[in-house]
């Protein structure tokens, strides 16, 4: 199972480019959109088998290490990219089942299907890369695959915000590309834990150091536009609302996250030396988002613009609780359970928020495509005509709202939780009124869309189809599933992943001999393919 | 394209371009397939061989293009060719139990052409895509009209 | 092969003429940026868009240059009177791997490049102009 790893992304990017000639040389769109399913179905057994087969481990392209201070291309697998890897492909399996019936009022289904397919690819090689440049390199794939799927309807407004999306995200990935720049030669070295470990023998030089910490602006100020962060958020609420609503379910879902805050993650916590600077910016920089994110929801009259501020707004929770984190290990080193606590409040928000608001998407795609509409003021009474997806949005605006049984409360009452527990009275205070915030704005959509009387557009609205049902109904009953399975999932998916982010520098694990996770004697540690 | 849209350019361009564009072709071939060995490989080959395409299809006209069927359909067959190529020539690593092994072919002693084989397939693959995707570009925002709404079907 | 050393930015172009070539990138990158956030055309903003990402091209491979001992660059070749003194080859020879960077970093500018003005064909195609300020139906 560990020399499949490559295969997460070999077997995408073999299917993105077989979408175009499929579409071209075949009459009828359904062997596209099989090939698609398949790939997808066929990508997220890949990623179980990764998560229950595999320890953590170490692979080698080529089976090339370079001697004692390695220089071949390597990819990791372990807790925290496993995860991940598995809220990529599971949302992109339900997005790809949700297309296959929202996609026939487009042409060009080959072209959709292969740049669905790159995008996938790029995220997948993103969360497993154990190289710096790898991580930028496939970055830009799945951006570019992004760019041109939000302007997929070629009508202004899409061409607008894609141009948009665009110009910023090529500011985002020329200030990433500085910064890997300057971090190559001060250390030498691309690949992560190697980076990691030079950077913590330079501890002593200052005039290093301060390099390191430009650099290490650089990158996080270029990773936090990738995830929207506040003052970089300017180009998710024009990009998310227009893209089709399987792409804007992926994009805000999973893009955000797997290029913006797993790359953060990384950086923060596992390459860059413990600094409490840095998790206070962090700590800045999602305060911010939430804040921000929430107050402009609150306002918006189209709905799916709505859920795009508020998808900046959750990222901040996620962030937030990741610069929590990053502090309390330089500041209270001893405090391990809070530390735990916040690592598993982030990851928990970051898996929950990638499965309800691409629920909510979905739903709002859903929406569109029977009544014609996103104003919420011209929708109404959409629970009688629609009954599944008026279920599932309802099913959805609870999660994210915070009520229990749903998986969003546990998340949210966790980061509160750590932040009262390590003393950020203020913070734990905001996060709570954010969360009242996300009330009033889902209890808005909720009146607006679901109850009340059915309006002139709704009155001749139709069921959802069945692919599109099918996919919001998994997605509704992973809401529940994951929120009263809570003790399951901290024990088998979060916990390697905090064990991993908890290692600190050298925790990637592409050098067995200094990555040492706290963990009983009975696991093998690290193995890897050297050729004799 | 001075003489309507599909009749090209002047006779003089067409004569030189029937002289100069096989070996502008020979050149970008000889950059791709000694990637290994001198600066180029892959991508600037492909470069140069999209290029001469370009030459002749803006020398000669879309009629004439057309007949030597190097058409949008023919860009993207390639593109997609090229693309797989590259990966069934990783994927061969596994046969040797790695991924992207360079040695399932024996390999000659170094600076010969056959010193790295596996090098020497991908960039093959890469040109051939690089080309035919440069080419398609040319051709998409070159040629293309609006028409009627593409994109959406209702 | 012994540890690569930690290089300092110093030992790249800044050894031969001093700091004047990072500040020409440097410069080019605020060009770049300066385009992209104050110029009205959209093409004009793409042009800095890839000014911008050249110029950080431009100051990768700089900081892989080492002067060499005959007061040219040294070529990488590891032949095998350089595997005996390799710390003196380290030194002098000019670091490649920068180079394979830039050519992945232009090839995926290319690509942007590629998709940015297809994109601003478009919406040419569906405002009538490329000023941004006409641009701007998304609101909010």
């Amino acid at each position: 199972m560990e020399r499949l790893l490559p295969l997460l992304v070999a077997i995408p990017l073999g299917g993105g480019f077989l979408c175009p000639v499929l579409g071209k040389f075949a009459r009828n769109r359904c062997w596209v959109e099989l090939l698609a399913v398949l790939v997808m179905a066929l990508l997220l057994a890949l990623s179980v088998g990764q998560l229950v087969a595999v320890d953590t481990f170490a692979y080698w392209v080529g089976g090339w290490k370079g001697g004692d201070n390695p220089i071949g291309i390597s990819l990791v697998s372990d807790g925290l990219a496993q995860l991940v890897v598995l809220t990529v492909n599971l949302v992109g399996l339900l997005a790809v089942v949700f297309s296959t019936s929202y996609m026939r009022r487009f042409t060009g289904p080959g072209l959709y299907y292969g740049l669905f397919l790159l995008m996938v690819a790029g995220m997948n090689a993103v969360v497993i890369a154990g190289d710096l440049f790898n991580v930028y390199v496939f970055l830009e794939v799945a951006a570019i695959a992004s760019y041109a799927l939000v302007a997929f309807g070629t009508e202004s407004e899409e061409l607008e915000a894609s141009f948009k999306y665009l110009v910023l995200g090529g500011i985002s990935s020329v200030v990433i590309l500085f910064g890997i720049g300057l971090l190559y030669n001060l250390t030498g070295q691309l690949n992560l834990s190697e980076i990691a470990v030079a950077l913590g023998a330079m501890a002593g030089d200052a005039a290093a150091v301060r390099v390191v910490w430009f650099a290490a602006g650089l990158l996080l100020a270029g990773f936090g536009l990738k995830a929207a962060m506040v003052p970089f958020h300017a180009w998710l609420p024009d990009a998310h609302p227009s893209a089709p609503a399987p792409i804007s379910a992926m994009l805000s879902g999973v893009l955000i996250k797997a290029i913006g805050v797993y790359v953060m993650a990384r950086l923060l916590l596992n390459v860059l030396p413990p600094s409490a600077a840095a998790g206070y910016a962090v700590m800045a920089l999602g305060t911010a988002s939430m804040v921000v994110g929430g107050l402009l929801a609150v306002g918006q009259s189209d709905l799916k613009r709505l859920l795009a501020y508020s998808s900046i707004s959750q990222v901040g929770y996620v962030v937030l609780a990741l610069g929590l984190a990053a502090v309390l290990k330089v500041r209270a080193p001893g405090e391990t359970l809070v530390i735990g606590l916040a690592l598993f409040g982030g990851l928990f928000h970051l898996v929950n928020h990638a499965v309800f608001k691409s629920l909510l998407f979905l739903c709002s795609g859903a929406v569109e495509q029977a009544t014609g509409t996103r104003r919420m003021a011209d929708l109404g009474g959409l629970a009688g005509r629609m009954p599944v997806t008026g279920l599932c949005l309802r099913v959805a605006a609870m999660s994210i709202i915070g009520v229990p049984p749903f998986s969003g409360f546990w998340s949210k009452v966790i980061i509160v939780v750590a932040l009262a527990m390590a003393g950020y009275w203020t913070l734990a205070v905001v996060a709570v009124a954010v969360s009242v915030l996300t009330l009033l704005m889902f209890a808005k959509v909720q009146r607006d869309v679901l109850d009340g009387e059915p309006s002139a557009c709704v009155r001749d609205a139709r069921k959802a189809p069945v692919a599109m049902s099918l996919a919001m109904v998994v997605l509704a009953a992973l809401c529940l599933g994951i929120g009263l399975a809570v003790p399951a999932f901290k024990r088998h998916l979060a916990d390697p992943a905090v064990t991993a982010l908890r290692a600190g520098q050298g925790g990637t694990p592409t050098y067995p001999e200094r990555f040492r996770p706290p963990v009983s004697a009975e696991r093998p540690l690290a193995r890897e393919e050297v050729r004799p | 394209m001075t003489q309507g849209r599909h009749s090209g350019l002047s006779s003089v361009v067409k004569d030189i371009t029937r002289i100069v564009a096989a070996f502008i072709m020979l050149f970008g071939i000889y950059i791709v397939l000694y990637g290994h060995l001198t600066p180029g490989g892959g991508f600037t080959g492909g470069v140069i061989l999209a290029a001469g395409v370009v030459l002749v299809v803006l020398a000669f006209g879309r009629d004439f293009s057309q007949r030597l069927s190097l058409t949008e359909r023919a860009a993207s067959f390639c593109d997609s060719a090229g693309a797989l190529g590259f990966l069934v020539v990783a994927l061969l690593g596994y046969t040797v139990n790695t991924f992207f092994m360079a040695r399932f072919i024996h390999a000659q002693a170094p600076f010969r052409l056959f010193s790295a084989p596996a090098i020497l397939l991908a960039n093959l693959a890469i040109g051939a895509k690089v080309a035919a995707a440069l080419f398609g570009v040319f051709l998409a925002m070159a040629v293309w009209r609006p028409g009627p709404r593409e994109g959406r079907l209702s | 092969m012994t540890g690569i050393a930690a290089c300092h930015l110093s030992l790249g172009a800044g050894r031969a003429a001093g700091l004047l070539p990072y500040a020409v990138a440097l410069g080019l990158l605020v060009i770049g940026l300066y385009a992209i956030v104050a110029k009205k055309n959209l093409i004009k903003i793409i042009v800095g868009l890839l000014i911008a990402d050249y110029a950080v091209n431009l100051f990768l491979i700089l900081t892989g240059y080492r002067p060499g001992t005959e007061g040219h660059a040294g070529a990488p070749i590891l032949t095998d009177g350089a595997q005996a003194a390799r710390t003196a080859f380290l030194r002098n020879t000019t670091d490649p791997l920068p180079q394979a960077l830039i050519l992945t970093s232009i090839v995926i500018g290319l690509g942007i490049v590629a998709l940015v003005v297809s994109l601003a064909v478009r919406l040419y195609e569906k405002y009538g102009t490329f000023d941004v300020t006409d641009i701007r139906k998304l609101r909010g």
